[in-house]
């Protein structure tokens, strides 16, 4: 049996409301689906006195087209996200990517917006209080050693975000709002290589829509996710792949892989070496060669996860070709 | 403490509980419905599945105040509806777990069949990968699954025969 420690939830029912609610007490924290948090706080993670509930916040909902492209609300869930038949024919990397993300249960309950602001992963780190205490803690919670990196000073624990990745590869544009009132930032730019808080911006940031560019939607797209049991589990490897094909012809090629480092890591040098190649000719075939040994070069995989690292490691150029050749089926 | 304003089985109902209580513990610890099992209880077992709007969802990691107006269906609820439905005894579904021995220790029974029959109400006649996928939420760590899933093919048939599940 696990408890969660004592809080307070709110539940507003408005952007504005959650912004406002999430300043009332200091270190209070978003919850969505809550597939992510509720086991953090289980394993006393997190002891925020206060959650915000969003499931009530009816402004970030919703799938629709718009004039920039596809607008996603952060609070659909992943089965929508997966299911739903504009995204399914606009951005198949992305259904592809939330198919893959944990359980069905799991997928029913947590949220696309979840999912993106996923906390970092790390064997010494997702553990119960107990067990880290009998360790000495780490870096990312209540010590101040690295199990990953012995003498580290800084968190490698992996993002382990599966839609993320795709999302990079579509470029995707992230809605924020807080008091101050509403940005935008691209996923790319979201990212900082620190395990203990992985993004530029705070947790009383909220995400309220993620916004595809019609640009790059309408093309191909796959995700492929090395994990012990393809039940259930969260990635030791994911890559995301994105191409534009016209008339045979590569046209563009993106690339992106998590579950390595603390952020994910668009490769685009590899995927630069698809571009301009006729599907299927030989320079292809050398192309994606050559494209597997660069990714490969470029990953290193941490020992901060469960599973050997270095079969991670083995596993990138492998999962790059699965995750590119399927884009062509 | 809270109040929460709950629908669960069809019945609406007010429960005084500590705020910081999984929709699981309202269940088991507040209400007495002990069929939702406590079982990892972080959300990697499945034992705890309830249907919340008919969709299926992890109750050890559902706040209740985030579902007060949604029908929460348990495993208690599904002989009751069955009955409202004009049956007798147990659901078809239980029926078949019961008549194909698709269980040994019986915790995980009440998530898989929860499971299930959120599948059979979205797609009556599921193919193996189908169910598959549906369980796939749900750890048996005794029967090794093959009995379970002949017990959803039953159910599925028996209800495609009988007009219902």
């Amino acid at each position: 049996m696990l408890r969660m420690p004592k809080f307070k939830v709110l539940n507003p029912a408005t952007v504005a409301e959650a912004v406002d609610a999430i300043q009332q007490v200091e270190g209070s924290r978003f919850i969505a689906g809550g597939t992510d948090i509720n086991p953090n706080l289980k394993h006393r993670l997190l002891e925020p006195e206060c959650l915000v509930a969003l499931n009530g916040v009816e402004e970030i909902f919703g799938i629709s087209q718009t004039e920039f492209g596809l607008r996603i609300g952060a609070m659909e869930s992943l089965t929508n996200v997966e299911t739903n038949t504009l995204i399914q024919q606009l951005a198949p990397g992305l259904a592809s990517a939330s198919r893959q993300v944990s359980g069905p249960q799991l997928r029913n309950m947590g949220t696309i917006g979840g999912n993106v602001m996923l906390d970092t992963r790390c064997k010494w780190y997702n553990q119960t209080y107990f067990w880290r205490k009998s360790l000495g803690f780490c870096l990312k919670k209540d010590g101040d050693v690295c199990h990953v990196i012995k003498g580290g000073s800084k968190c490698v624990a992996a993002a382990s975000n599966d839609t993320a990745a795709a999302l990079s590869t579509l470029q995707a544009e992230l809605e924020f709002a807080n008091a101050q009132g509403s940005t935008r930032i691209a996923i790319d730019k979201l990212w900082q290589a620190d395990g203990i808080w992985n993004k530029k911006v705070g947790p009383h940031d909220l995400l309220v829509a993620i916004h595809l560019p019609a640009a790059l939607l309408n093309q191909k797209g796959s995700y492929k996710k090395l994990r012990d049991r393809n039940s259930i589990d969260f990635p030791l490897l994911g890559i995301a792949a994105r191409l534009k094909i016209s008339d045979n012809i590569v046209d563009d090629c993106a690339l992106c892989v998590v579950a390595l480092q603390a952020r994910p890591w668009p490769l685009d040098k590899a995927s630069a070496l698809l571009i301009g190649t006729t599907v299927g000719s030989d320079a292809f075939n050398e192309a994606l060669k050559a494209c597997c040994a660069i990714a490969a070069k470029q990953c290193r995989p941490m020992p901060n996860i469960p599973g050997d690292h270095a079969y991670r490691h083995a596993m990138v150029p492998v999962f790059i070709r699965r995750a590119i050749l399927s884009c062509l089926d | 403490m809270r109040v929460f304003h709950l629908k669960i089985n069809g019945d609406t109902v007010d429960v005084a509980a500590p705020e910081h209580y999984t929709l699981l513990e309202i269940l088991r610890y507040e209400l007495g419905l002990t069929g939702s099992k406590q079982g990892c209880d972080k959300g990697d077992c499945g034992s705890c599945t309830v249907q919340v709007d008919g969709v299926p969802m992890l109750s050890c990691l559902v706040l209740p105040s985030t579902v007060e107006s949604k029908a929460i269906t348990t495993i208690e609820g599904l002989a009751v509806q069955h009955r409202s439905d004009g049956g007798e005894g147990a659901s078809l579904l239980q029926n078949a777990f019961d008549a194909a021995g698709a269980l040994q220790c019986g915790f995980c029974q009440p998530g898989m069949i929860m499971s299930a029959q959120a599948l059979l109400e979205s797609n009556a006649t599921p193919n193996r990968d189908d169910i598959k996928q549906a369980l796939a939420g749900n750890l048996c760590r005794c029967t090794g699954y093959t009995q379970i899933y002949t017990a959803v093919e039953s159910a599925a048939k028996d209800g495609g025969e009988n007009g219902c599940s």
